[in-house]
């Protein structure tokens, strides 16, 4: 049986690991390199890479950085943030991503899904959703795109539906209302895009104790979760959430 | 020295590092000389069948004939599938046609893309998994997978929802649906049998 996966999350700005509250905030984390290297090492079993100083002239050193990374991470490695155009996906596959994760430029022109899907392969287009929860409609949320910054009309749970028509292997939701809170995930917007999809969905935003990572699989029908204070500022070991989920009957690869 | 076959797709780093990791020399490459040198060869792979295949171009010949020849070949996830006869995704493709069986979609009423780490059990008669344990869990990212139809070959099996080929050894042909170079401790542990058994090769 497919083990739930603990992915840690590394937010990088200007080269170094950050982490902030509702996207803002942001608080130093430390080095990617040794950071990408530490959760490899600890048995964590994926390892998401956000470049959020997203800028046009940053693409190259990103995948300078990458390179550096990828030569110390044994288990997958998506890259997102910034991501424009097939050929940026390309470069990322090739200095050591497995995946990519794509979500403005995938809001602007869904097609670039259909495309990295075809020539890539599904299982390495991940689509982001940043996902707010809609003023006065209960049970909706909206996508919210530039690292956050914009809202749009369109509906997450619709959005989600509609990239997985498209050919997206997977779908990295997150929840700005809960980002940074360690509050827990919003675990019915969770459960709701889970319903939705057939492709796998890692819940993201909110991690702060152990049963929220629990909360997420179980009530949310996430197949991963992602977290980065909690690691990032040594709260608990990729190891102690491990044990703690299997110690709740969740088949995880300790 | 290993080579890992270079021909424009996705994932050949993380090979390479992961190679270059446990001590052993590695080479990206696409020329002649380097395949027929080589003492053993790597098929990485991301990317789609169809796309893997028309890039692999004139390559696969090279490939085949160094197969056929003794030299030990590793497939990897696309590079393991290309090993079989052919492939449904996104049309009707030729492989390598080393090993027979052919490559389907993941049957539905399960997640799909199968992602994610998955107990594999693995046979005591495949020496690429010598020394690791009788099941040990290892990533998968794929829609695809292959039916093995060859009498002749071992494989290893995970479980997900049914039993599902997850890796084959035809004599010196080897290949894992998995990613080993992605596959944490273990994974290592695979690609330094392999580095093994291209050096036994030439002894």
């Amino acid at each position: 049986m497919l083990t739930k996966r603990i992915i840690p999350c590394l937010d990088v700005k200007d080269g170094r690991v950050v982490k902030g509250v509702h996207f803002l905030n942001l608080r130093d984390a430390g080095d990617p390199v040794e950071l990408g290297a530490r959760y490899s090492d600890e048995g964590a079993d994926e390892l998401v890479f956000l470049d959020i100083t997203a800028t046009i002239r940053s693409h190259k050193t990103i995948v300078e950085l990458i390179e550096k990374v990828a030569e110390n991470v044994f288990i997958p490695f998506t890259v997102g943030g910034g991501i424009q155009t097939v050929y940026q996906i390309d470069t990322l596959l090739r200095s050591g991503a497995e995946k990519v994760s794509v979500n403005t430029a995938a809001v602007e022109n869904p097609n670039i899904i259909a495309e990295a899907a075809q020539r890539f392969g599904n299982q390495c287009i991940v689509l982001a959703i940043d996902a707010r929860r809609a003023k006065d409609q209960p049970g909706k949320w909206q996508v919210c795109v530039k690292a956050g910054t914009e809202p749009t009309e369109i509906d997450a749970v619709e959005w989600a539906a509609k990239a997985e028509k498209l050919g997206a292997g997977e779908i990295l939701l997150t929840s700005m209302d809960a980002d940074g809170t360690k509050a827990g995930y919003d675990i019915e917007l969770t459960r709701v895009v889970s319903d939705a999809v057939n492709i796998p969905v890692i819940a993201s935003g909110g991690a702060g104790k152990l049963e929220h990572l629990y909360d997420a699989i179980v009530d949310g029908g996430a197949d991963a979760v992602l977290m980065a204070s909690i690691t990032h500022f040594g709260n608990y070991t990729i190891k102690q959430m491990k044990e703690y989920l299997a110690s709740r009957g969740i088949s995880v690869n300790l | 020295m290993i080579v890992v076959i270079d021909y424009n797709v996705g994932n050949v780093k993380s090979v390479c590092n992961a190679f270059s990791h446990i001590g052993c020399r590695v080479k990206l490459s696409c020329e002649a000389a380097d395949i027929e040198n080589a003492l053993g060869l790597v098929l990485p792979g991301v990317a789609a069948f169809g796309y893997a295949v028309r890039t692999l171009g004139s390559l696969a010949e090279l490939i085949k004939n160094a197969a056929l020849s003794g030299k030990p070949l590793l497939g990897i996830c696309v590079g393991y599938q290309m090993l079989f006869d052919q492939s449904t995704e996104y049309g009707l493709h030729n492989g390598l046609g080393l090993v027979h069986g052919n490559v389907v979609a993941l049957p539905a009423g399960r997640r799909i893309p199968h992602m994610g780490w998955n107990l594999v059990k693995l046979p005591e008669d495949m020496d690429l998994f010598a020394g690791v344990g009788r099941e040990r869990h290892f990533y998968f990212a794929h829609s695809f997978y292959a039916k093995v139809k060859d009498n002749r070959a071992k494989s290893a099996h995970t479980d997900y929802g049914f039993y599902m080929p997850a890796a084959v050894q035809k004599g010196n042909i080897y290949g894992t649906q998995f990613h080993p170079e992605k596959s944490g401790k273990t994974g290592l542990k695979v690609l330094r049998n392999f580095y093994e058994i291209c050096k036994g090769q030439t002894l």
